[in-house]
C-alpha cells in the first residue's frame, strides 16, 4: 500500500500586479506517494516553478492546503517550519546562481549542517561533508575550490549535496538539468535516480523537457496557465495524451530518429497572459479542438482512468 | 521525406578546408576551432551539433568573419563561398556579404534586436543597406518580409519589447532573410523558446528556406532538430567535425564514439529504459586538450594509439558519411 507524503489540495497562489490579480496557481491537486517522484511539466509561466515554491512555503500560498506527512504545513509556526525544511529541500536550475560565490564547495554543503547543529565536532563535520561529496561524485580534492572553477554539471553536483545534507525525504527539483549539455545532463539524471532509489527519496520534478519528465517520473502533471490539465502515469500520457494540450506539446518535441514521423500539431499563438484570466478552459483561444461549450466554463479535472485524470470538456471516461 | 533535395545541386556553396580558430589570451592559447571541415550545396542545410565549448559558435563567427580580434584569430585554413576564400576578404569586402549574402540569426532574439527602433525599421535598415532602394521602398519590403514572417502590417510599428520571445525571433528571421542571402547561419535560434513556439518558429524557416532557396547552418544541441529540418549533420567535439554525413545514414548508423555517447545520453520519450548511458568525464579544457584524439579520455574503446596519435583523416563508412576516428582508419590496424 503506497503511503502518502504529500498532498496538495486547491492549492492558490495569486499575485497582485497593477492590471489584476496573476494567477500563478490556480486551484490545483495532487498527491505524491513516498518513494515517488510527481513529474510537473509546462512552459514558461504555466505555474510549475510557483508551484514548487509553494509547496515548500518558500512563497506564501493564497489558499489551499499542503499536507505533509499528514500535518497541513500551511498552518505551521516559525519553529515547526524549521523542522520541516530539514525534512523537504529544493534543487535549483541555475547551478551558478544557486551557489554562494565567495563560499568553497565545502563550506557550502557544511552550511546546513552548521546551521541544524548537525555536526558534533568540526572533524565530524569535515567527515559528513565528504561523505555528502562522495555520494554525488564529487572528488575529495575539489573541497576548498570555489563554484566558478567548476563547469556546470559537478556545480549541480554542489547543489544536490547540499540538498541532501539533512537527510531530506523530500526534494524539489526545480529543472534541475535544464542548463546542463546532454552528456552532464544523463550523468546527473542517473544520480538523482540512484539516489532516489538509496534513500526512499519522494521528488517533485519539474521541468519543462517531456524525454526528461518521462525518464524520472512515477506520474505525470502537465500544466498550462496556472492550471494542471491532466495528470497521469508515467507511460499512458505517451502513449495516448488526452488532454489537447498534451497532445500538442507532445507532437512539438523533435525527435532525435529520422525513422519517426509523428504527425504534428502547430498550436496557434502564444501563451495567454495568466493576469485577470477569462472564465472557461484556459487553453480555449489555442485549441484545435475548442467548442462552443469551452468557452464559458471551466473544466474541471476528471478522474478518467484509475491513474489518469483530464480537465477537458471532450474527453470522456 | 528529403526536405530540399529537387532544389539542391551538386555545387558546393561553402566549403571549409583546415580551419583553425584560436583565441590568444596571456593566460594561454585557446584552440576553439581545429582543423574544421565542412561543405554544404545551395539549398542544403547543415546541422552543426556539440555541447558547449564543441566550437560551434566560434566556426560561425569565422564564416562571418566576426571572431573578436584580439583574442581571436583564424590562424589556418580556408573558408570557400561560392568560389571566394573568405579568409583573404578586406573588411571593406566582408560588410557587402554580410547581411545580403550571409545572415547570421542568434540565439536571444532580445538582445539581436535594438530595442529603441520599431521592428519595421530594423528590417528596412538591412535592406538600405545593401539594396539600391528608396527608404520608402525599403519600409514596404520591410513589412512585407514581417508578413511572411506570420507578423501583421499593424504591427510594424511596435517596438521589440511589445512583442512575444517568439515573435521577437520570427523578427530576427525576417531581417536575416531580408536581402535573400545564399547562406543563413543559425545559431540555436530555438533554445530560448518554449517547445510548442519552438515547433512554430521550425516550421516557419522551413517553408522560408524552401521559398527562398536559402542554404543553412543550424547550430544546435537537439538531435531532435536536426532530424525535423537538416539534410546533413556534422557532430562537432573539441573544435573539429568527428562525424559527418548525410542525416538518414549518420542517425541510422552513427559510428563515433562520442556521437554514439550523445545519441545514448538522450532520454527517448519512445522507448522505456532504466538508465541513461550518459558518456563519462567532461567536456576538455579547450586551453589544454588532451594528447592524441582529444575525445580518447572519454572513449570506451580507445586504444593505445588513441592516447598518441590525433586522427587526421576522414575514412569514408559510406557514400554521404565519413567518421575522423582511428578506430576506423586501416593503418592503426596493425600497430
Amino acid at each position: 500500500m503506497p503511503e502518502k507524503l504529500l498532498e496538495v489540495k486547491n492549492l492558490k497562489k495569486y499575485y497582485k500586479t497593477k492590471r489584476g490579480p496573476l494567477h500563478a496557481v490556480d486551484d490545483i491537486d495532487f498527491t505524491i506517494n513516498r518513494g515517488e517522484t510527481l513529474g510537473l511539466v509546462g512552459e514558461s509561466g504555466c505555474g510549475k516553478s510557483t508551484t514548487g515554491r509553494v509547496v515548500l512555503r518558500l512563497v506564501d500560498a493564497t489558499a489551499g492546503e499542503v499536507i505533509f506527512s499528514g500535518e497541513n504545513i500551511l498552518n505551521y509556526d516559525k519553529n515547526k517550519m524549521r523542522n520541516f525544511r530539514e525534512h523537504a529541500q529544493i534543487v535549483f536550475q541555475d547551478p551558478f546562481a544557486s551557489l554562494n560565490p565567495r563560499m568553497s564547495v565545502s563550506e557550502i554543503i557544511a552550511e546546513p549542517l552548521i546551521i541544524n547543529k548537525k555536526a558534533s565536532s568540526k572533524q565530524d563535520l569535515h567527515k559528513q561533508v565528504l561523505q555528502l561529496m562522495d555520494t554525488v561524485g564529487l572528488a575529495a580534492r575539489l573541497e576548498n575550490v570555489y563554484p566558478h572553477e567548476l563547469d556546470g554539471g559537478r556545480r549541480q553536483r554542489i547543489g544536490i549535496a547540499r540538498s541532501l545534507a539533512l537527510k531530506p525525504s523530500f526534494i524539489v527539483q526545480d529543472e534541475p538539468v535544464s542548463a546542463l549539455d546532454v552528456s552532464i545532463q544523463a550523468q546527473i539524471l542517473n544520480l538523482m535516480d540512484e539516489l532516489q532509489k538509496e534513500m526512499k527519496l519522494t521528488y517533485l520534478f519539474i521541468s519543462h523537457d517531456l524525454g526528461v519528465i518521462k525518464h524520472v517520473s512515477t506520474n505525470i502533471a502537465v500544466m498550462y496557465l496556472g492550471k494542471i490539465v491532466e495528470m497521469s502515469d508515467y507511460a499512458s500520457i505517451f502513449k495516448d495524451p488526452l488532454h489537447p494540450y498534451t497532445k500538442a506539446l507532445l507532437s512539438a518535441i523533435p525527435v532525435p530518429n529520422v525513422d519517426v514521423h509523428r504527425e504534428r500539431i502547430i498550436l496557434e499563438g502564444d501563451v495567454p497572459s495568466p493576469i485577470s484570466p477569462p472564465p472557461g478552459c484556459r487553453f480555449y483561444g489555442r485549441c484545435f479542438m475548442r467548442q462552443d461549450v469551452c468557452k464559458d466554463q471551466d473544466p474541471v479535472l476528471n478522474q478518467i482512468s484509475e491513474t489518469r485524470k483530464v480537465a477537458c470538456h471532450l474527453v470522456k471516461k | 521525406m528529403p526536405e530540399n533535395t529537387a532544389q539542391a545541386s551538386n555545387e558546393a556553396l561553402l566549403d571549409i578546408q583546415d580551419l583553425s580558430i584560436h583565441y590568444i589570451t596571456e593566460d594561454g592559447t585557446v584552440r576553439a576551432v581545429n582543423n574544421l571541415n565542412l561543405s554544404l550545396k545551395r539549398g542544403e542545410t547543415i546541422g552543426l551539433v556539440g555541447e558547449t565549448g564543441a566550437g560551434k559558435t566560434t566556426t560561425a563567427l569565422g564564416i562571418m568573419r566576426l571572431v573578436p580580434d584580439p583574442p581571436g584569430k583564424i590562424v589556418g585554413g580556408r573558408i570557400n563561398f561560392a568560389g571566394e576564400d573568405l579568409t583573404q576578404k578586406s573588411d571593406a569586402a566582408m560588410r557587402n556579404v554580410r547581411g545580403k549574402r550571409i545572415s547570421m540569426i542568434f540565439q536571444d532574439p532580445m538582445t539581436s534586436l535594438n530595442p529603441v527602433i520599431p521592428v519595421r525599421d530594423q528590417i528596412a535598415e538591412v535592406i538600405l543597406l545593401h539594396e539600391k532602394v528608396s527608404a520608402a521602398e525599403a519600409l514596404a519590403k520591410a513589412e512585407e518580409m514581417l508578413l511572411k514572417v506570420g507578423i501583421r502590417s499593424e504591427r510594424a510599428r511596435e517596438y521589440p519589447h511589445q512583442f512575444s520571445g517568439g515573435m521577437r525571433q520570427r523578427v530576427v528571421i525576417a531581417i536575416a532573410l531580408a536581402c535573400n542571402p545564399e547562406l543563413l547561419i543559425s545559431d540555436e535560434p530555438t533554445t530560448a523558446l518554449d517547445v510548442t513556439i519552438q515547433a512554430q518558429v521550425l516550421e516557419l524557416m522551413k517553408n522560408l528556406k524552401r521559398e527562398f532557396n536559402t542554404s543553412m547552418i543550424m547550430i544546435t544541441h537537439d538531435l531532435g532538430i536536426v532530424a525535423d529540418i537538416c539534410d546533413k549533420v556534422a557532430i562537432m567535439y573539441a573544435g573539429s567535425v568527428v562525424e559527418i554525413g548525410d542525416k538518414y545514414d549518420l542517425f541510422r548508423n552513427p559510428k563515433h564514439p562520442y556521437t554514439i555517447g550523445l545519441f545514448n545520453s538522450l532520454p527517448d520519450i519512445e522507448k522505456d529504459e532504466d538508465s541513461l548511458k550518459p558518456i563519462k568525464g567532461f567536456m576538455p579544457d579547450p586551453m589544454d586538450l588532451p594528447s592524441g584524439c582529444p575525445f580518447h579520455p572519454r572513449c570506451d574503446v580507445a586504444k593505445p594509439i588513441c592516447m598518441q596519435a590525433a586522427p587526421s583523416e576522414y575514412v569514408n563508412v559510406s557514400e554521404n558519411h565519413r567518421v575522423k576516428c582511428l578506430l576506423f582508419s586501416d593503418t592503426t590496424g596493425g600497430e
